[in-house]
């Protein structure tokens, strides 16, 4: 064997063994049962490079969020309240205790949500949907203004537009400096315009269980800043009614007894459920603006289950019969391009491992089309070599002709297709990028086991001194 | 050696004008279907809400009928036996999540227990920004195709041969789905994008071969020249698409109701794809140049001398791997 040769063995070998290492712990882990696997996850003992399965081969739901931009305070730029939306997005569903979640940005306002295994998402979605805009605010009910514009509210049927502002007949009539809110349990308070003080001064908020009637509340304490600022907004107001507000409804007014600096309780009549959502959502902090669920899938498990099935089974079924024939008509040479094939497999496989890569249907798509080109590579090479042995040529040159001949065809087919990958990855979305990524991924790896690879395999046998090839 | 293909010798320009006139009846088909019957364009396109649901007792298909009816909304009503359903419903409601409830509440009124294995909501914004990126992304690539066509086989008229044979695919594809009225989802898009990537490979493949008998053959009559390359590459050709084809059949017959859209668009992209590169593709390079196959003939790449360089060069090559391989 010639040094080049051996090099060219050595990289190869190097490069299985690797994959290999890459796709041991995808063998371990889908081998375990589903309810250990479960258990493992929530203790966030998965695996970290592994190949993931997407929601519609495993079930789960994705929900599609869009921040309405309107809403935002003029200050903050996009990007960054996009940014914080999803942190503050991940830290509650995080309290809520999915594995593997993934939230990623959509386009310029959206966000997208994949909560895999979770076929009900509603409490998921009311964890999210809460802006959760904590305000404390003094109530100013017991002015004359204030009964005059709660008389006219009294016989208005709408009196807040679908932006939730007031329309401009009680509009007018509230005083400067003041704002009209909706109380939890009905009717409507007074209550001064701005907040000194916001859930943004929160330390920390928790369930706790009222004890004169069992009832749960969220309790919180003020970090120092808001200590500070609350025992002065509580010590200027004694006596007069503070208002809790969240979400632009006062949860509960009570009165002020006496300056208040390190903690407070919300109450109001909640359900265990409620608190705990209230707690989350407090310690998680404010979204930037609210956001609203504009697309939402949900896949049950045994449907997931059902669609892995039958499409694995017929796509080993359809690997197996192309495996077949390409012995049959191509002897040999066909056998050796049957291993580039299943090599190319493994390698694709691997990759996406390494990279955490999700597969999804789609995504199975690219990888047929990607074996579908390796398989044409082979081909090519092969129409390439009988026509060289129909010249009569020695087996040498039928092997280096027919690899230099095939060449330009095979290197400027595979560039045009990852030139369409590129464009669908960069303008596509969600399942459209997953069949860009397993195409690229799988015609790179492509070019180095159906050329590369195969022609390492007929040099080695040409050491032998070996006459005739069949093909 | 087994060899389904003996030489041939087929004129395959001959018929070029039965070729165009095919291709002018299949945009005209085209355009009268799309307008007349449209496209059964999925809830991720049109926004809207599907609901799957397995019943866990027969239930029969009319009861379900009926009892959605009784909403008033105008829903569609698919069985996929083992009494599941799906039922589906093309809305521009914003709200999303709320004809779902309502679904499921008139499912609710058959008094029989089921369970609800899929849904899918989604907004009508999400579906204008799905199809127009999808509209970008196949827009770009064909820019793409025809730079890189046009910039390695020297001649932008291959480039655009080479895309107008893309579109035909994607036409006659988009004509398939029209006339079955068969639902166009996302997966079917990453069929479309697959025939896209695969009929444009088949077109390479001959392009190539072109490309190395111009060098070859510089003084070979442009006509002769394109019916030996379709011919040189025919076996391959088949053999490639006859083994994809194989793979196709066997997942739109058993691959279950996802594959089965995919296999039936592939199969029909597929075929359609070999079609137009013989059809459709080389014919259009030979009358847009006039059997003038390279662009301008003093930047002609291969004069007889090149050709005895290229020879040359091929047989220093071999006689250098010649003696290595003797090592």
């Amino acid at each position: 064997m010639s040094n080049k040769l051996a090099v060219k063995w050595g990289i190869i070998i190097a490069i299985l063994l690797g994959s290999l290492y890459l796709i041991y712990p995808n063998y371990k882990w889908y081998s375990k049962p589903l309810s250990e696997r479960e258990t493992l996850d929530t203790l966030g003992e998965r695996p970290k490079r592994m190949l993931n399965l997407g929601l519609d081969l495993r079930g789960g739901s994705s929900l599609l969020l869009e921040l309405e931009v309107a809403k935002l305070s003029g200050k903050e730029p996009l990007n960054e309240a996009m940014a914080r939306a999803i942190e503050i997005i991940r830290n509650r569903i995080d309290q809520y205790g999915v594995a593997e979640t993934s939230i990623t940005k959509q386009g310029d306002k959206w966000i997208l949500v994949q909560l895999p295994g979770v076929s009900n998402p509603q409490r998921a979605e009311e964890l999210i949907g809460k802006t959760a805009m904590l305000e404390f605010r003094i109530v100013k009910n017991d002015t004359t203004e204030a009964q005059k514009a709660f008389e006219k509210l009294e016989t208005m049927e709408k009196p807040f537009d679908e932006n939730g502002n007031l329309v401009p007949e009680v509009a007018k009539l509230v005083p400067a400096g003041s704002q009209i809110l909706r109380n939890k349990d009905g009717g409507y308070s007074l209550v001064t315009d701005k907040a000194t003080v916001t859930g943004a001064d929160l330390e920390n908020a928790r369930v706790v269980m009222m004890s004169d009637n069992g009832y749960p509340a969220v309790s919180f304490t003020f970090n120092a800043e808001g200590a500070k600022k609350f025992g002065q907004l509580t010590g200027a107001n004694l006596n007069r009614q503070l208002a809790i507000v969240l979400d632009n409804t006062i949860q509960s007014a009570p009165v002020v007894q006496s300056r208040i600096t390190k903690e407070g309780q919300i109450t109001g009549s909640f359900t265990p459920e409620e608190a705990r959502a209230l707690a989350i959502v407090l310690k998680a902090g404010a979204l930037p603006a609210p956001v609203k669920v504009i697309e939402k899938k949900t896949i049950g498990p045994t449907l997931g289950e059902d669609s892995i099935k039958s499409g694995l089974s017929a796509s080993a079924l359809a690997l197996v019969l192309i495996l077949l024939f390409m012995m049959i008509y191509y002897k040999a040479a066909g056998f050796i391009a049957d291993i580039a094939l299943l090599l190319n497999f493994v390698l694709t496989v691997a990759i996406m491992s390494y990279f955490s890569a999700t597969l999804t249907l789609p995504g199975i798509a690219g990888m047929i089309l990607s074996l579908a080109m390796a398989i044409d590579a082979n081909v090519l090479i092969i129409e390439r070599m009988r026509e060289e042995k129909r010249a009569g040529r020695p087996v040498y040159e039928i092997i280096n002709l027919g690899y230099d001949k095939a060449w330009s065809a095979i290197f400027d087919s595979n560039i045009t297709t990852i030139i369409v990958g590129a464009c669908l990855l960069q303008f596509g979305t969600g399942p459209v990028k997953g069949f860009a990524v397993t195409l690229i991924i799988g015609l790179l790896v492509s070019l180095f086991t159906a050329v590369f690879v195969t022609r390492a395999i007929y040099e080695l046998i040409l050491t032998s001194n070996t006459k005739e090839i069949s093909l | 050696m087994m060899n389904l293909f003996p030489k041939t010798h087929i004129d395959f320009l001959k018929y070029r004008k039965v070729y165009f006139s095919l291709f002018a009846a299949v945009l005209v088909a085209g355009v009268i279907c799309f307008f007349t019957k449209g496209f059964n364009m999925g809830i991720d396109f049109t926004g809207g809400t599907m609901v799957q649901v397995q019943f866990n007792a027969p239930v029969e298909m009319s009861q379900v009928r009926e009892a959605l009816s009784a909403t008033g909304a105008n829903s569609e009503l698919q069985s996929y036996g083992n009494n599941a359903f799906s039922i589906s419903e093309k809305s521009t409601e914003q709200e999303v999540g709320v004809v779902q409830a309502r679904i499921e509440k008139a499912l609710d009124a058959l008094n029989v227990p089921y369970t609800v294995q899929q849904t899918n909501s989604v907004g009508p914004a999400v579906g204008e920004s799905m199809t127009e990126r999808a509209l970008w992304a196949i827009l770009l690539s064909l820019v793409f195709i025809i730079i890189y066509v046009a910039f390695r086989f020297s001649n932008i008229l291959w480039g655009i041969s080479g895309v107008v044979a893309l579109f035909h695919d994607l036409w006659v594809m988009a004509l398939a789905f029209s006339i079955t009225g068969r639902e166009i989802d996302l997966v079917v898009v990453a069929a479309f994008l697959t025939v896209a990537g695969f009929s444009i490979n088949d077109t390479i493949v001959i392009f190539d071969r072109m490309r190395e008998n111009i060098r070859l053959h510089p003084k070979m009559d442009a006509a002769e020249l394109i019916n030996t390359s379709i011919n040189e590459t025919l076996s391959r050709t088949v053999i490639t698409t006859v083994t994809v084809l194989f793979a196709l059949f066997v997942l739109y017959f058993l691959g279950g109701e996802v594959i089965n859209s995919f296999a039936f668009a592939m199969l029909i992209g597929c075929i359609s794809g070999v079609y137009s590169t013989i059809a459709l593709t080389t014919p259009l390079v030979y009358t847009w140049t006039h059997g003038q196959l390279v662009a301008d003939d003093t930047n002609r790449p291969a004069t007889q001398h090149n050709v005895e360089t290229f020879v040359n060069e091929q047989n220093r090559k071999n006689n250098k791997r010649n003696r290595r391989n003797r090592r």
